[in-house]
């Protein structure tokens, strides 16, 4: 337990916290936003890596392959909203469909191989993992954190307008955003589609950051992107208002939960057994809100939560 | 403006639960009618509301807004004909934006939703006054999220928004049900004010014989998914409840149950 060890994993943690945020703004969309779960993402995310990885292996450049890789995961969400909206089946049930149907497609965009490498010797990438010490403007963190900011400026001013408040209204009240004309349909169409294709462009950018994709790289992403959500808010529910805010609270909340994990790592915890520490620490946090609704209507009595109790 | 031509609505047909709900109704409301809309449960006033509102398609007949056949239209693109307004205080408003923004979005009703900015502030400004003429203080909560509102505020601002663009129809399901009476006679006040003020035609659902009585220029009552009772102009500014009843027992073969109805 040398503390120097837990310090040099620092730098990674942060560099894949920020990835991964990449990919809880995603999530974020969907679920809080939206108010779907949206379980597209475990597939979505290698679909984005495994594209990425050929197409950069066939020597295009890694803003082709993030294009494409972006353009791909707005397939991927169009397909679980196709799921969802025209065939009646329920989002999650939708999501899941397409998340197994991506295993086989991801499979086959990687010529059957469960991997495909791409190493930062023979191709340039925009952010690798052996950089990421280095006091240089190709560490990997510096471009990050540049990287969200600009899609975190996008995605503040498309919810801002027109058509972004009526896809936040498809999310709030689906009654009430028909009565006042809006197609709720096509905005949760939207809304999957925008998720999945910044979750294949967090799945594209975390291929060259480890130097491969997988096709088992994104198992488990939903419960990651959650959790980022989830200790986004936690920690800065009551600091951040504002939408740009909110987005850059899920960004800190994936890194924080990557430190996180280091520490536990640091202390000793099976790399194998994380997954399941993951599921524990995000059940509970998402039993929470649950759990003090209890509470609050047991102390207010049976009626009257705290919304009952203004009228 | 509204012509509503031989309706029909079965839900669930053919299982054990098929609830005839429409058995054909017609109705014609001409520019400026306020008609009141009464019935005992489950006699399909809420139905036909949604059935012009386009909440589900009807199994036969046709309806006209504004001399525009909507029969085949989905809810959202009827919308641009009607402002809507909720027995579920919590319906009308989505909760989780703020007032502000819930206007915004009222105010586009019918219009193409591009990537202009959601509000601007003449816009803004607009709100305010529409927001004072209200009389509840919400001009200066206009940041605020509606899901922080009362029953009674809520109501108000759906019917406001539901008017800022002038419907061709103004639809009104219950809308002071849920509210206590004080608020409920509020509510009403600020209602037949938008009315007046707009020349709205507008069609109130109510379970409250006497609101149904005092407002409006027409009142029709429903039975088992039909019109029994269709009254209006002078006939029906001399109306007594005592009036209604013997006119619902005469159409109706029955005596008017006795649910909440009569008690109001």
């Amino acid at each position: 337990m040398e503390l120097i060890k837990l310090v040099n994993a620092l730098p990674g943690a942060v560099a894949q916290g920020l990835i991964w945020g990449l990919m809880a703004i995603g999530v974020y969309i969907t679920f809080r936003i939206l108010d779907v779960a949206d379980l597209t993402v475990d597939g979505s995310l290698a679909t984005g890596g495994a594209v990425a990885a050929m197409l950069i292996t066939s020597g295009y450049s890694v803003w082709v392959a993030l294009l494409a890789a972006f353009v791909v995961g707005l397939l991927a969400g169009l397909l679980t909203g196709c799921f969802h909206t025209l065939m009646g089946i329920p989002a999650i049930l939708a999501g899941i469909l397409t998340q197994l149907g991506l295993y086989s497609i991801n499979l086959r965009i990687m010529g059957g191989k469960a991997n495909t490498a791409i190493s930062a010797n023979k191709f340039y990438l925009l952010v690798s993992l052996r950089n990421v010490r280095s006091w240089a403007i190709q560490n990997p963190i510096f471009v990050l954190i540049l990287f969200t900011a600009v899609v975190v400026l996008l995605l503040y001013w498309f919810f801002g307008t027109e058509l972004g408040s009526s896809l936040r209204a498809t999310g709030a009240n689906q009654k009430m955003a028909r009565a006042q004309g809006i197609n709720t349909n096509h905005n949760i169409l939207l809304g999957l589609m925008l998720s999945n294709g910044l979750v294949a462009l967090s799945g594209a950018l975390l291929a060259q950051y480890q130097g491969f994709a997988d096709v088992n790289m994104g198992r488990g992403a939903i419960v990651i992107g959650l959790a980022a959500v989830i200790i986004g808010e936690v920690v800065f529910g009551k600091l951040f208002r504002n939408f740009a805010m909110k987005l850059v609270a899920v960004t800190i909340g994936a890194i924080v939960y990557y430190l996180v994990i280091q520490v536990v790592l640091w202390l000793g915890l099976d790399a194998n057994d994380l997954k399941l520490l993951t599921a524990l620490v995000v059940g509970i946090f998402l039993g929470v809100p649950y759990w003090k609704n209890q509470i609050l209507s047991r102390t207010k009595g049976s009626k009257g939560g705290p919304r009952n109790a203004e009228n | 403006m509204l012509k509503i031509d031989q309706i029909y609505k079965t839900f669930n047909p053919g299982t054990i639960t098929e609830k005839v709900a429409l058995q054909g109704v017609s109705l014609d409301l001409k520019e400026g009618d306020f008609v009141t809309v009464i019935g005992g449960n489950g006699a399909g006033k809420s139905t036909m509301l949604n059935a012009v509102a386009g909440v589900f398609p009807v199994d036969q007949g046709h309806i006209m807004i504004g001399g525009a056949d909507v029969t085949r239209l989905p809810e959202h693109k009827r919308a641009k004909y009607l402002g809507r307004v909720f027995q579920d205080p919590m319906t009308g408003t989505a909760a989780t934006m703020n007032i502000e923004e819930n206007m915004a979005l009222a105010f586009r009703r019918g219009k193409p939703r591009g990537l202009r900015w959601g509000i601007t502030a003449s816009e803004r400004d607009q709100y305010r006054e529409h927001l004072k003429s209200l009389g509840l203080g919400l001009e200066d909560r206009m940041a605020s999220k509606v899901g922080l509102l009362s029953g009674g505020q809520r109501q108000a601002l759906t019917l406001l928004m539901a008017t800022l663009q002038a419907p061709k129809l103004l639809l009104l399901d219950e809308h002071t049900a849920a509210l206590d009476p004080k608020t409920a006679a509020k509510v009403l006040e600020i209602t037949q004010k938008i009315v007046d003020e707009q020349h709205l035609t507008a069609m109130m659902v109510t379970h409250n014989m006497k609101d149904a009585i005092a407002i409006g220029n027409r009142l029709i009552m429903m039975n088992e998914g039909k019109i029994v009772v269709d009254v209006s102009g002078e006939e029906k500014s001399k109306l007594t409840r005592r009036d209604l009843m013997g006119l619902f027992e005469k159409a109706a073969g029955k005596e008017l149950d006795g649910d909440r109805l009569l008690l109001s």
